[in-house]
């Protein structure tokens, strides 16, 4: 276990050191490092305002949906669980689309990112107010998501359907797809408290989700709070992903891939699976954004595109092995 | 001193009274059986005494904090769920979590209940891929990992073999005169019989009689609660019960 977080965390300070290296303004890791703490004329801008709130939104977002990925199949015993799953992600999309469309995102920067939140915390409160606190109840949990997140997706649809102006349609098509390019330090403060709060909430929910292993009722005898756990796992990711699709758009596979990966890699415990989650989702975001400014440095292909594009595949391949290996 | 005390406990659910005023003691070195015929409640009301259920009267369980009770009763559900393909060694471990863990008297603690429940073979094992009675004794196990007071189970030999529901009520009948205390809702009357050294009789919505095998295991009671006739003998081999017919 201590081999598998040396590991990871290597490989996240490795992609992190990448993703401040990458980029058109060519400049060598003594140089760039310099820079990032003040030194050396024009490239400190390109470093402090444009490199490192990237790689740190990279880091933060890739974290978050690492641990709220394994969170949620944890708490639902479920490996087909997503951050996605409970309408989240959707919500704050489209309250994103609606600030691009009313011209708000044009007349003042953060309202798209603060659109996004506002939409988010009214998702998660209608989605307490239909599953309610019930303990054991994760059925109405994951309808109650699939039902937020088809109502979002249907009004973005009718968004774009309606939309006089043919500059907004293509900017909100291309900002669903999911982005960390040209994202500013504000971008980082803004989403930073909300993910702080929700990995103090989801951080500690160890014991909790490797008791559930036995099932609700032996998790309760054994001390869990399973009203409490729920409240934990939901507004934690609510919080997570809320600040990530406001502030990057809906970055789909990294929360659904990550804990499949390296479940086998903690003995299928879900218990150290949180932190080597978010270690693992933070390494795989950080290596797509890289990525996608190595591969095609012209045409700004989407980070959420990349992600899907290379996690659908890379799915399919882990259900044949997993299918294989139960055979 | 007892390790359980349930005093005028009564449970309704959606309106419906599964069982009203049931009062019983267990003390340190009682197996108790709970018998009953399906549907009269054993796992209600074993889940009211442990407070998993909201219930009225008074569970000397259900009335410590969660994290107390945890340290006080174990209980194993009917429901055997393992939800991730750990080993048996993991699984058993998970046992340990209401007293935090990781420390020398914890690895103790799983290795004794390993080997109580002659899992040491199959404890490199991946749990999901074990027959259902090779999970429950793993759960069994995982139980005894918990070393509480009192052990509650729902009726954990369902499923094993003859052999091995044999060995397990032992290892409960050991705990007891070891001065631990079991609850184990049973349907197995003959293992009932048998082990035990006290039986709960719950029928009719009440608890119908509590006392020694000998004394709860009596034709009329068992033509009341289960509509069966039954041959019941002391022989040099100990107690032999065995139903026969059922009574129309």
């Amino acid at each position: 276990m201590t081999r598998l977080f040396a590991v990871l965390a290597t490989l996240v300070i490795l992609l992190a050191l990448a993703a401040l290296m990458v980029g058109p303004a060519d400049a060598g890791l003594a140089a760039s490092l310099r820079a990032l703490l003040g030194e050396g004329g024009p490239l400190v801008l390109v470093m402090q305002e444009i490199r490192l709130p990237r790689m740190m939104l990279g880091l933060m977002i890739g974290a978050s949906l690492g641990l709220s990925g394994a969170a949620l199949q944890g708490y639902l015993r479920n490996p087909l669980a997503e951050p996605g799953l409970i309408g989240i992600s959707s919500s704050a999309a489209l309250g994103a689309v609606i600030a691009i469309q009313t011209g708000l995102a044009a007349a003042f920067a953060l309202a798209l990112p603060l659109m996004a939140l506002a939409f988010a915390l009214l998702a998660v409160v209608i989605l307490l107010a239909l599953s309610g606190t019930r303990r054991g109840d994760t059925l109405t949990l994951i309808l109650a998501g699939i039902a937020i997140s088809a109502t979002s997706g249907a009004l973005t649809q009718l968004v774009l359907n309606l939309s006089p102006n043919p500059f907004a349609t293509s900017e909100i098509v291309f900002w669903l797809m999911g982005s960390l390019a040209d994202r500013s330090m504000t971008h980082v403060a803004l989403a930073a408290p909300f993910m702080g709060l929700g990995f103090l909430l989801m951080a500690g929910l160890g014991r909790s989700l490797d008791a559930l292993t036995l099932g609700e009722d032996a998790a309760e005898s054994m001390g869990v709070n399973l009203t409490r756990l729920r409240l934990r796992v939901v507004i934690g990711t609510a919080c997570v992903v809320g600040a990530g699709t406001a502030v990057a758009g809906a970055i789909g596979f990294i929360g659904l891939v990550v804990p499949h990966l390296l479940r086998p890699f903690t003995g299928h415990r879900p218990g150290p699976l949180l932190w080597a989650s978010a270690l693992g989702g933070a390494a795989m975001l950080l290596a797509a954004d890289v990525a996608v400014r190595v591969t095609l440095p012209d045409r700004d292909l989407k980070l959420g595109v990349l992600t899907a594009l290379v996690g659908a595949p890379f799915f399919l391949h882990l259900i044949w092995r997993n299918r294989r290996a139960r055979a | 001193m007892t390790l359980l005390s349930v005093d005028n406990l009564s449970v309704s659910l959606r309106g419906r009274e599964i069982f009203r005023d049931v009062s019983f003691d267990i003390a340190p070195g009682e197996f108790v059986g709970l018998i009953g015929p399906n549907g009269a409640g054993k796992t209600t009301l074993m889940r009211a005494a442990l407070g998993l259920i909201g219930a009225a009267g008074q569970s000397s369980l259900a009335a410590l904090s969660a994290s107390d009770r945890a340290r006080q009763a174990a209980w194993m559900p009917q429901a055997r769920e393992i939800a991730w393909p750990v080993t048996v060694e993991a699984l058993v471990a998970l046992g340990r979590l209401p007293h935090g863990g990781g420390r020398p008297a914890d690895h103790a603690a799983i290795v004794a209940a390993i080997e109580r429940m002659a899992l040491a073979e199959l404890q490199q094992r991946t749990a999901t891929r074990l027959s259902g009675g090779e999970q429950a004794r793993a759960l069994i196990a995982r139980a005894l990992a918990q070393e509480t007071p009192l052990l509650m189970a729902d009726e954990p030999t369902a499923g094993l073999d003859p052999a091995h529901q044999i060995s397990t009520m032992e290892v409960f009948a050991d705990l007891a005169a070891a001065g631990q205390g079991v609850l184990l809702s049973l349907h197995d009357l003959g293992l009932a019989a048998r082990h035990c050294t006290r039986l709960l009789l719950l029928a009719e919505g009440r608890l119908l009689a509590d006392g020694p095998p000998e004394a709860v295991l009596t034709p009329d009671l068992l033509a009341r609660a289960f509509h069966i006739t039954a041959h019941h003998a002391q022989t040099p081999d100990g107690p032999v019960f065995q139903p026969l017919s059922v009574i129309r």
